[in-house]
């Protein structure tokens, strides 16, 4: 019970206090406004570039904009304890470690969701593409597990962002390298092979394919594979990313670094 | 003179400064990287050839307005964080001359990322790059830095009442992009975006530096660039004045 109200209750708290995103003044411009240009910018160069269909980078770079809040926030709500000076209140507690660190992503991959369909929705009606009815629900299930599998990969960020200083550096640097290397705006099988193999293991590289895939008609059961990938890659990134803030948490113990990096 | 030195010397300062910040040299280098590799990675797959050419200098002087817009707008509100607003705006020199510095740093350190960029597309992808006219580019590129650093100024003492004026600066830096034809040929974007290409510095400065490198007259669109530049150093004094007359007289020079 106690597990659960940390996982719930905790995890609420923590991403409402720690994520500073989540003010009018930033969330708009931030969340709601830059992944539409950020559509907008690809279509147009892709359109130049003679590529792929304005469909393509809409799906590719909504879906992807789930980095943002995923990443920024999974980095915030754990690495922003130590900004707050909070984070030995938190490590010298008794509550299970589980349910204190995965509770955090929990409000994070609604708020990634949310900001990825935001994007889907206006920058596909601003661009005009046209997505069958029955295709929502199953491109709306595609985004919420890119969403998942990207916090999950976030907890990896949070860990390395507790032996760093710059983790607003840190969250940058992941959206790009995702960016790149998942498909959003080049298809994969163009990239050079050793970003192909990349690809593979780095959330959004199965979910935009299925996104895509679903969005031109294709049946759930068809890219079941693809979603299933997707949850996996989310599922591995978490437990890095777990391991890795208990290996960081021994380590600050070890050394008397908690409140420093 | 003094203003003259008081200019160099925040200059050479900030850029210091700066360039030892790894949010604004590390991430100033590798932010735009990522997006030329992606725009390489495009024009390679597709149309290829020339365009390639058009989104190497294109990249590269993205950097230098990726450095600018999310630091600039939040220029006057760092020097209020570290409790320094208050001094500075009560010393003998008129603030916009400590100001205006800053800015052009910020977009100065772009010229980092400028070179990242042009060596990854000349030894990554390739790009047989022209550089017809050294000493046109090299103009072009200060003039470039410069008005782009004047438009930094410009949204500094513009966002100066914004608490979270860095995330404006941050939500202008993709419309730039898109709008000032640095990937983009101006000719694809509707009609009605032209006017408003027109009005940015960057605009006029990525098409002069692509005029040098390909040889052909880069100076019209340096003039352009010096002109607007010099329209935000106006506007941006006269705004600065009126924010401080009101900071000042409602004593809240401090708050935002």
């Amino acid at each position: 019970m106690t597990s659960l109200r940390i996982f719930f209750v905790g995890g609420l708290i923590s991403f409402r206090a720690l994520f500073s995103f989540l003010r009018p003044e930033v969330y708009v411009p931030g969340m709601l406004v830059a992944p539409i240009f950020q559509i907008l910018l690809f279509v147009y160069i892709g359109r130049s570039a003679s590529l792929e269909t304005d469909e393509f980078y809409v799906i590719g770079n909504a879906v992807q904009y789930a980095a943002i809040p995923c990443l920024f926030a999974m980095t915030f709500t754990i690495g922003g304890e130590r900004h707050q000076h909070t984070l030995g209140y938190i490590l010298v507690s008794p509550a299970p470690r589980l349910p204190l660190f995965l509770g955090r992503a929990l409000p994070v991959v609604v708020n990634g969701f949310f900001v990825a369909a935001f994007a889907l929705v206006v920058g596909g009606l601003i661009v005009g593409i046209d997505v069958p009815v029955s295709s929502f629900a199953p491109l709306a299930l595609a985004t919420a597990i890119s969403a998942f599998a990207c916090t999950g990969f976030g907890l990896i960020g949070a860990g390395i962002g507790l032996l760093l200083r710059e983790q607003a550096v840190l969250a940058n640097v992941m959206f790009g390298v995702l960016l790149v290397f998942t498909g959003a705006n080049v298809p994969v099988d163009q990239l050079p092979g050793w970003m192909q193999a990349v690809s593979t293991v780095l959330p959004f590289t199965h979910g935009i394919e299925a996104a895509r895939r679903i969005a031109d008609g294709a049946p759930l059961s068809d890219v079941d594979g693809l979603l299933l990938a997707e949850i996996v890659v989310g599922l591995a990134s978490a437990v890095i990313g777990y391991l890795f803030i208990t290996h960081a948490e021994r380590l600050s113990r070890r050394h008397a670094t908690l409140d420093r990096a | 003179m003094r203003i003259a030195r008081v200019l160099a010397v925040g200059f050479g300062l900030h850029l210091k400064m700066m360039s030892r910040s790894s949010f604004d040299g590390l991430l100033g280098v590798l932010w735009p990287l990522f997006f030329a590799t992606i725009a390489f990675l495009m024009f390679r797959a597709g149309a290829g050839g020339e365009s390639l050419v058009f989104a190497s200098f294109g990249a590269a002087v993205m950097g230098i307005w990726s450095s600018t817009s999310t630091s600039a707008g939040s220029a006057m509100q760092r020097e209020r964080w570290a409790g320094t607003l208050e001094l500075l705006v009560c010393a003998p020199t008129h603030f916009a001359a400590v100001l205006l510095p800053v800015t052009v740093a910020m977009s100065a350190i772009g010229l980092y990322s400028m070179t990242a960029t042009l060596l990854l597309s000349r030894f990554a992808f390739g790009v047989d790059l022209p550089f017809e006219q050294p000493f046109g580019f090299a103009v072009a590129l200060v003039t470039t830095v410069c008005s782009i650093g004047a438009l930094g100024f410009l949204l500094a003492v513009s966002f100066v009442r914004y608490r979270t004026a860095w995330a404006l600066g941050n939500m202008l830096e993709y419309p730039v992009w898109l709008i000032g034809g640095f990937l983009v040929p101006l000719s694809l974007l509707p009609d009605w975006v032209r006017p408003l290409s027109w009005m940015l510095a960057p605009t006029w400065g990525v098409d002069a530096v692509r005029e040098a490198a390909s040889g052909g007259s880069p100076w019209p669109e340096i003039a352009g660039a010096a002109g607007l530049g010099a329209a935000y150093l106006v506007v941006g004094v006269a705004v600065l004045e009126s924010v401080l007359r009101s900071a000042r007289r409602a004593g809240t020079l401090a708050l935002a």
